[in-house]
């Protein structure tokens, strides 16, 4: 599939490979969006490469998926970076994946100050804990809310978190 | 590990120091805010020495929701995301499916996308130019804005039923064409739309009190715009000039003459500028579209089994109904390949795309949102610090936060 890369990001991906030895684990492309998959380990350091020399200056979209009950999965957590090339107007995606117990990543935050936010939600959403964040907090729930809703194991309708929620009486109030 | 709001809330440690800031809650029912946004503002009398924006409010599961929906049924729900410009959802969620499904567009169905698409950015930019004109004082504007908006809503109606929610877009095709009556409706429409926009732009472009209250407030620069995921009206005010309509052609809109509206100052003037000046060239998009609209059908072809067939091929004909059901059966539907893809539009707001991991069935795996809105919040303590409580209001009214996107 790797003949749909353009000539640029073939060069890149063997730099890439010749750098982090075995890290670059593959190249895929479907209907256009290029994709690079790396290991956990090295992300950080590979996405910095692909900022300061491949160009990427910009972090367009940070999220995560959880692949349980996902055709053939061999990870339980995939994390997508989508680059963007501001000058040449190219776009790469970088994935990476995480696994339980405890999923970790290196943060991005500090290549990329838009990570902060996206981070934090993919924290929030699957238990995602991203290493050296400046801020790591739940962001759309509550900061007492139990679990991560959209891990696959969670169910659609919630856990009964709505009924729990503590109910001030006008005496108390 | 995990820290909590009372954590970043805290005083500082030096807190004898700096007794003399005070925090103020602003919102999440501030009528500046307009939707339920809260910010922490944290500040040395007037001026804003920190804020910490607290969102969340308006969560509602909706990316939860697209992983039980199917693509045409979720369609309704990404409508409620940014229910400013809801058809640009839909096309913006429409456009990710057909990438996964590979389904190509007839060129009619293009060109009334690409009018809805500009429609929409004329109904967002309105409400946006608009609602910041009313908190800075300048009601008028912010009437004749709405007055317009309401003439979209009754475009809206017609051509789907609904005025606020349409839900008008469907995989490889459109609810239903639009009618010789619409398209009268619409030359209407853009043939007064020049003075409406004058109008506005008369009463706020020399406005005494909006320019100072707007200029070089909340200064992006586009080393800043770049590293903090800016896209949309919001990066090129401040000279980061991509438009995804010019530089990734989507629909057809590399058949219409058009610019891209840009300026270097990057404060909340220029935000309001460039809104102002897309407006125009939206204008100019629909008028060619209308024009040049092409005939034929309006939904990609049945042979391919992803569109659904007309009522009249389901009443009339075997095939028809076959086909009806197979899409409606809830272990049939479509059939995407495994995989996933990542499909950006260019929203009022800014890129707004979907990235969906199918797992070969017609209901996404994984539907994710890339909301404008969040990453544009997340500017906000950047553009506040050092400025007075009152600017928080110019400032949150140019980012254009709409918090249902936000907060999904």
């Amino acid at each position: 599939m790797s003949e749909e890369f353009p000539p640029v990001l073939q060069a890149l991906a063997e730099a890439v490979s010749a750098e982090f030895p075995g890290r670059l684990l593959s190249r895929t492309s479907f209907r256009g969006n290029l994709r690079f998959h790396v290991c956990p380990d090295k992300a950080h350091e590979i996405l910095k490469y692909l900022k300061t020399r491949g160009g990427f200056g910009m972090l367009v979209e940070l999220s995560a998926a959880d692949y349980l009950q996902y055709p053939d999965a061999e990870d339980r957590y995939g994390v997508w970076y989508c680059l963007l090339d501001v000058e040449n107007g190219r776009r790469l995606i970088v994935k990476t994946k995480a696994n339980d117990p405890d999923p970790t990543l290196d943060s991005v935050v500090d290549l990329w100050e838009g990570a902060n936010w996206m981070e934090r939600e993919v924290y929030d959403m699957y238990g995602i804990v991203f290493r050296n964040h400046p801020d790591l907090r739940r962001i759309l729930l509550p900061d007492e809310f139990v679990g991560h809703p959209l891990r696959r194991d969670y169910p659609m309708r919630g856990k009964g978190e709505r009924h729990n929620f503590p109910v001030l009486t006008r005496a108390e109030g | 590990m995990a820290l909590k709001l009372a954590d970043v809330i805290a005083p500082p440690a030096d807190v004898r120091e700096k007794d003399y800031l005070w925090t103020l809650n602003f919102g999440p029912q501030h009528p500046a805010t307009h939707t339920t946004l809260r910010i922490v503002l944290n500040l040395d009398g007037e001026v804003i020495v920190n804020s910490i924006p607290d969102i969340g409010f308006l969560h509602s599961g909706f990316e939860k929701l697209g992983e039980h929906l199917d693509f045409n049924q979720y369609v309704t729900i990404v409508d409620r995301m940014n229910y400013i410009s809801p058809v640009a959802n839909e096309i913006a969620w429409h456009h990710s499916v057909e990438t996964l499904l590979g389904i190509d567009l007839t060129p009619r169905c293009q060109y009334i996308r690409v009018i809805f698409s500009e429609l929409m950015r004329l109904h967002d930019h309105l409400l946006c130019v608009g609602a910041a004109a009313l908190d800075l004082g300048a009601f008028t504007a912010f009437l004749y804005a709405f007055n317009q908006r309401e003439k979209i809503n009754e475009l809206n109606e017609w051509a789907s039923g609904q005025r606020f929610h349409p839900s008008y877009t469907r995989v490889g095709g459109l609810q239903r064409d639009i009618d010789d009556v619409w398209i009268g409706k619409l030359r209407a429409f853009i043939k007064q739309f020049p003075s409406a926009l004058a109008d506005v732009t008369g009463l706020l472009n020399r406005n005494r009190i909006f320019l100072d209250r707007t200029r070089d407030i909340g200064i992006l620069t586009r080393e800043e715009a770049i590293n903090r995921s800016v896209t949309g009206p919001v990066a090129r005010a401040s000279g980061l000039v991509r438009d995804l309509r010019k530089d990734e052609p989507y629909l057809a809109y590399k058949d219409f003459d058009f610019k891209v509206v840009a300026a270097k100052e990057g404060d909340c003037l220029a935000r309001y500028l460039v809104r102002m000046e897309e407006m125009r060239e939206s204008i100019k998009i629909i008028s060619q579209a209308i024009e040049n609209l092409p005939s034929g059908p309006v939904n990609a072809s049945v042979d391919e089994r992803m569109v659904l067939p007309n009522q009249l091929s389901v009443y009339r004909s075997i095939e028809g109904l076959i086909h009806h059901f197979e899409l409606f059966m809830t272990n049939r539907k479509w059939k995407p390949p495994v995989e996933e893809v990542y499909a950006a539009t260019e929203s009022p707001n800014g890129e707004l795309g979907f990235y969906i991991v199918s797992d070969g069935t017609g209901t996404a795996y994984r539907a994710r949102t890339r909301p404008p809105s969040l990453v544009h919040f997340a500017l906000f303590n950047h553009l506040a610090q050092g400025h007075t409580i009152s600017e928080v209001a110019p400032i949150l009214g140019s980012l254009n936060i709409i918090a249902a996107e936000l907060d999904r």
